[in-house]
């Protein structure tokens, strides 16, 4: 009897519904520090090189927000490092050896960078000179920025397994190029479209709290001029995100298309693809993908898909169908169909089992190498053997979809605010403008569900790997009952609830209290 | 110069802490969250799984089990 399939798959639900509550709520702080470091910085420069005392007080109460925030997330991820080795045990150790490194630099880089430099930043105003303060203050948004490439990097890596190869003697993963990790190009679109994303949250936060004073009518020269520099960076990185999102996309349907048929919605795919606006996908069940070709009702931007997936309009995207019954590339490769990878990776396992038992028994040479090699041939698919069902492999289609469309929509949005308020502000009559200043205020809450949604398409679009066709969930997980991890699941709820409520709290207290101008 | 370099430092963050407001409440929640995270959820809710159930050295054995063993 295989003890994985006597695994309780409840154990693997609670055990996944932890790290993403976990990772959620860890991400609620992570943007907005990312996001203020830049502003922060910004106040600071312009203090900096224009001598005037107003920025000097702007830049300290941006950083007595960015404080409180960075405060009440300090070691919130942690906590994502104990599940690892408590429920994920299996999946730790094969990854460990990869996965270790750049978490371990994360860790050193942020204590002494940003230990270092946010101690500068709030205690050295009058003990360091102006040029030592600036830099202190652009190095801790640096340091944050720095920390959170390495987290990228390794959340990157699950995604696209590059630069190590499986060593069957200690059963892990072992790196063999730390460059290929650290600089993988899901890595880098990972960085650049996150980091991105955190500036524009930290941007609509600012004009959000900006337009709160200009509707209470108080700080209101303090609040039109850091409306003015959040909306500006925020139009900035908005753009740049466009661009970036655009990238991703292209770089998702060379390595995850499973993930972008998901997105999409696609169940039988072609050339010409339209992008889909709206569709009739329910967000309660998993659409019949086996015998539609495409939801019944679906508005789409002609060619749009096809473009985004291929840079060529008529470029062929392949849907969920074509994923699991193989299809032909234009340059004329075979991507294999499901049966054929779990196929391939029975063989691995078969291939990995017979090693083993060889060297137990005292085989050496010759006999080890062929099997070695035997496993390293069938490994890319080692985690199809543990596959027994075509749905197995399919993520759920409705959240992919529509928390994309949370995230495209959201950022849209937010771009729209930003050239509104710019465009009314330098009018003059912004402040007779009302419902924009509500507007952007009620864009603070909706810009931490965008951000999340953004993570809710990478995560549920690359289900069920833990590590890319290598590793499945349940085969990842320890043996623990499910009791135990409901467990700790409600306590985190119950902890993090607490935390989060402090946390507004605080800021809303700060906020309220305004700059000392 | 030394010296100096590492009074300046020690004033730094010796004034920085004397002087807190909000930072006390602050740093108050940043111990009781490591106290909580560290005491409490490491210690009785997260070992480390391998490490409670097998002898060190013998983790790929014990992963391979898991693994591949039972597949049979």
């Amino acid at each position: 009897m295989n003890h994985l399939l006597s695994i309780d798959v409840t154990m693997v639900d609670w055990a996944r519904s932890q790290f993403a509550l976990t990772a959620i709520y860890h991400w609620l702080f992570v943007p907005l520090t990312l996001g203020l470091a830049v502003v922060m910085g910004i106040m600071e420069t312009l203090y900096y090189t224009s001598g005037n005392e107003f920025w000097k007080r702007t830049a300290k109460f941006w950083q007595r927000l960015f404080g409180i925030n960075f405060a009440m997330g300090v070691a919130t991820g942690l906590i994502l490092e104990f599940e690892f080795g408590t429920n994920w045990s299996n999946y730790s150790y094969i990854v460990g050896d990869v996965f270790g490194a750049p978490l371990a630099i994360e860790g050193i880089v942020a204590f002494f960078m940003e230990s270092t430099f946010v101690a500068v930043m709030f205690f050295g105003w009058e003990k360091v000179s102006k040029g030592f303060h600036l830099a202190s203050t652009w190095l801790t948004g640096i340091g944050a920025t720095l920390s959170a490439w390495w987290i990228l990097v390794a959340n990157a890596w699950m995604q696209y397994p590059v630069g190590q190869a499986f060593n069957p003697d200690t059963m892990r993963n072992e790196m063999i190029s730390f460059q290929d990790v650290a600089l993988s190009p899901v890595a880098v679109d990972k960085f650049i479209h996150t980091v991105l994303s955190a500036w524009v949250l930290g941007a609509v936060f600012v004009v959000g709290v900006s337009s709160w004073y200009l509707l209470k009518q108080r700080h209101v020269e303090f609040a039109r001029k850091s409306l003015n520099a959040g909306a500006v960076f925020g139009v900035v990185a908005s753009v740049l995100i466009m661009v970036s999102g655009d990238h991703s996309a292209y770089t998702v349907a060379r390595t995850q298309p499973m993930k972008l048929a998901a997105m999409e919605g696609l169940y039988k795919g072609g050339t010409d693809q339209s992008l889909t606006l709206v569709s009739s996908i329910s967000p309660f069940r998993q659409p019949d993908y086996e015998g539609l070709d495409e939801p019944p009702f679906k508005v789409g931007v002609p060619y749009a898909l096809s473009f985004l997936a291929t840079h060529d309009f008529h470029g062929y995207v392949p849907g969920v169908r074509d994923l699991l019954d193989g299809y032909t590339r234009a340059d004329g490769t075979h991507e294999l169909s499901l049966e054929e990878k779990i196929g391939r990776g029975q063989n691995a396992i078969m291939a990995l089992q017979e090693y083993r038992r060889a060297r137990k028994d005292g085989a050496s040479g010759d006999a080890l190498a062929v099997l070695g090699n035997r496993i390293q041939e069938d490994m890319p698919y080692f985690g199809y053997g543990y596959v027994r069902d075509r749905s197995q492999v399919v993520p759920y289609i409705p959240v992919c979809f529509y928390a994309f469309r949370v995230m495209v929509g959201g950022g849209c949005l937010f771009l729209l605010l930003f050239v509104l308020l710019l465009y009314f502000l330098r009018r003059g009559d912004l402040m007779e403008r009302r419902w924009l200043l509500w507007t952007a205020l009620c864009c603070i809450p909706l810009s931490y569900i965008t951000s999340e949604a953004g993570w809710l398409v990478a995560e549920f679009g690359r289900q069920p790997w833990a590590i890319q066709d290598m590793l499945p969930t349940w085969v990842g997980v320890s043996q623990l009952g499910s009791h135990t991890v409901m467990l700790t699941f409600l306590l985190f709820l119950v902890l993090f609830t607490v935390l989060l409520a402090v946390e507004i709290n605080i800021m809303c207290k700060a906020i309220k209290k305004g700059p000392q101008l | 110069m030394f010296m100096k370099y590492l009074r300046d430092a020690w004033n730094l963050y010796y004034d920085g802490f004397r002087s807190m407001t909000l930072g006390r409440t602050l740093w108050a929640i940043v111990f009781a969250k490591l106290f909580i995270i560290f005491i409490v959820l490491r210690i009785f809710f997260f070992p480390d799984y391998i490490k409670e159930h097998v002898r060190e050295g013998d983790e790929s054995e014990f992963v391979a089990s898991k693994l591949l063993d039972d597949l049979n």
